[in-house]
């Protein structure tokens, strides 16, 4: 493999990321930067690859091809040790939070810091009450999910991932499997880590965060993207791009656009 | 009537040995079946092609032949044969002899059977758990060994509980079989007794008696074990 050296301050880059499912294209020469303390947005359709996209970044689901770097470097996924690294490095919150149902909420937290850092289960307790702290979920530490509302399971999956100090965090549609009224509570803590700085790339339906939060907006439809571009640029009112006629087709149910 | 209970009495300790032997006898197969059930249902769920293959083989061989063949094929047959072994190694002549008797020989037939089902009921628990839980573990770092150990296998086990206590009734049933070896269990300790006494009716009536007392005694604990590992707040669909 020819070594690639990529420029300026990328945290994070993918690079041609190709890949297909049953025959059929799921992604299509997709890539993607983001710099440090960025915020990038995937927006799109269902199926339009997003999801796919984020597994590939941390090889849940291995693309067919493309490069991934991490602070310049060219990872190799087929070497285990290089893609558990990848792992510790890049965190990643999923729709329906997939917390562990038997360990407790601070195990929950704690138990990669044990199994992965290598922590001893003090200090890994310890660490894990300091995320839940940051969620505010620090006195439901002693509880098990179910006992839990979706907001706060994902509040606790977002303390799970903060926990293991990753660079940059992958959040597949975080809040879409919560009720309306517990949105809310999930889109402050993401909105406090885009305050504190951290690398996310988020893909959502939620024009709120990526008129508010994002440095860049990605459209994609059908495994590619169509559009890239700062929120002011493609959401700009009377502008005629297919970020702004998605975003005026969700809102249209409540008039707001 | 009298007369037959007096015996009967009279027999009990006789009896109550062959049914400790008995539930002795299942207890080991259980955890042998436990022992290599659990990998076995790793291995298939998450294992290489050849692997999942060579178990699933061993499920079919286990779960098609009848337990009466396995023992007189184990104990009459491969045993016996490797009972007294003569080889030669670097130019020197060595020679070993074991005797297996007849109780770990039915521990051990019982077992590998009981593996091949165990395993099943494993890989049926693992299967049904959300793809979410790996999924997780996997992007938290964690190696695909560490996240089926303290990850996937706690909660399979969990809801394997009423499975096994299934197949810990089937088995203590099936363990009245091994008496073909002359284990001195329940069985061949209630057919002895009942023959040189011809009180066959009192004597089988005692003996479903004891397997039903064991059966229950069994269930009941791994109800309990269920209970004592339950999740609060969890409801597994």
């Amino acid at each position: 493999m020819t070594t690639h050296i990529t420029s300026g301050s990328a945290v994070l880059e993918a690079r041609g990321f190709c890949k297909s499912l049953g025959g059929k294209r799921i992604l299509n020469d997709v890539s993607l930067r983001v710099n440090k303390g960025e915020m990038k947005v995937l927006i799109g359709p269902s199926g339009a690859g997003k999801s796919t996209f984020l597994q590939c970044i941390n090889y849940l689901i291995p693309p067919d091809e493309g490069v991934l770097f991490l602070n310049g470097t060219p990872v190799a996924p087929s070497v285990k040790r290089e893609l558990y690294a990848l792992r510790e490095r890049v965190g990643m919150i999923f729709q329906d939070f997939n917390l562990f149902d038997h360990l407790t909420v601070q195990e929950n937290v704690s138990i990669a810091l044990v199994k992965v850092k290598g922590m001893n289960r003090g200090a890994a307790a310890l660490r894990a009450m300091e995320e839940l702290e940051r969620v505010g979920l620090s006195r439901r530490a002693s509880v098990y999910p179910a006992q839990l509302s979706g907001g706060q399971k994902q509040r606790v999956a977002i303390a799970r991932a903060l926990a293991m100090d990753p660079e940059v965090i992958l959040l597949d549609e975080p809040t879409s499997a919560l009720d309306p009224e517990l949105v809310g509570e999930v889109s402050a803590v993401i909105r406090e880590l885009a305050r504190g700085g951290m690398t996310m790339i988020l893909a959502t339906h939620q024009m709120e965060f990526a008129r508010a939060l994002a440095t860049e907006i990605l459209f994609m439809d059908r495994g590619e993207i169509i559009e890239r571009g700062a929120p002011a640029e493609l959401l700009a009112s009377g502008g005629n791009t297919r970020t702004r006629a998605f975003f005026c087709k969700l809102a249209a149910e409540e008039g707001a656009c | 009537m009298q007369e037959s209970l007096e015996t009967v009495f009279g027999a009990m300790p006789f009896i109550l040995q062959g049914a400790g032997i008995t539930a002795g006898t299942v207890l080991c197969a259980m955890l042998l079946g436990l022992l290599l059930g659990v990998p076995m249902a790793v291995g298939q769920t998450h294992g290489g092609s050849i692997l999942r293959r060579a178990i699933g083989l061993y499920v079919w061989f286990f779960r098609g032949v009848p337990i009466l063949v396995l023992l007189y094929l184990f104990y009459f047959g491969l045993a016996y044969q490797v009972s007294s072994l003569h080889f030669n190694l670097a130019g020197r002549e060595f020679s070993v002899s074991f005797e297996l008797s007849p109780f770990a020989a039915s521990c051990i037939v019982l077992g590998l059977t009981s593996a091949a089902y165990q395993s099943q009921i494993f890989r049926g628990a693992i299967n049904s758990l959300p793809a979410g839980q790996l999924k997780a573990a996997r992007a938290l770092g964690m190696r695909d060994s560490v996240a089926v150990m303290h990850v996937i296998l706690p909660q399979a086990l969990r809801l394997s509980i009423p499975g096994l206590s299934n197949e810990y009734s089937i088995l203590l049933k099936d363990s009245a079989l091994v008496s073909v070896l002359g284990t001195m269990e329940l069985m061949s300790r209630t057919k002895a007794i009942a023959t040189s006494t011809a009180e066959y009716t009192a004597f089988y009536v005692t003996a479903a008696l004891l397997y039903f007392i064991i059966t229950i005694l069994g269930v009941r604990g791994l109800r309990r074990l269920e209970k004592t590992l339950r999740i609060p707040g969890y409801t597994h669909v």
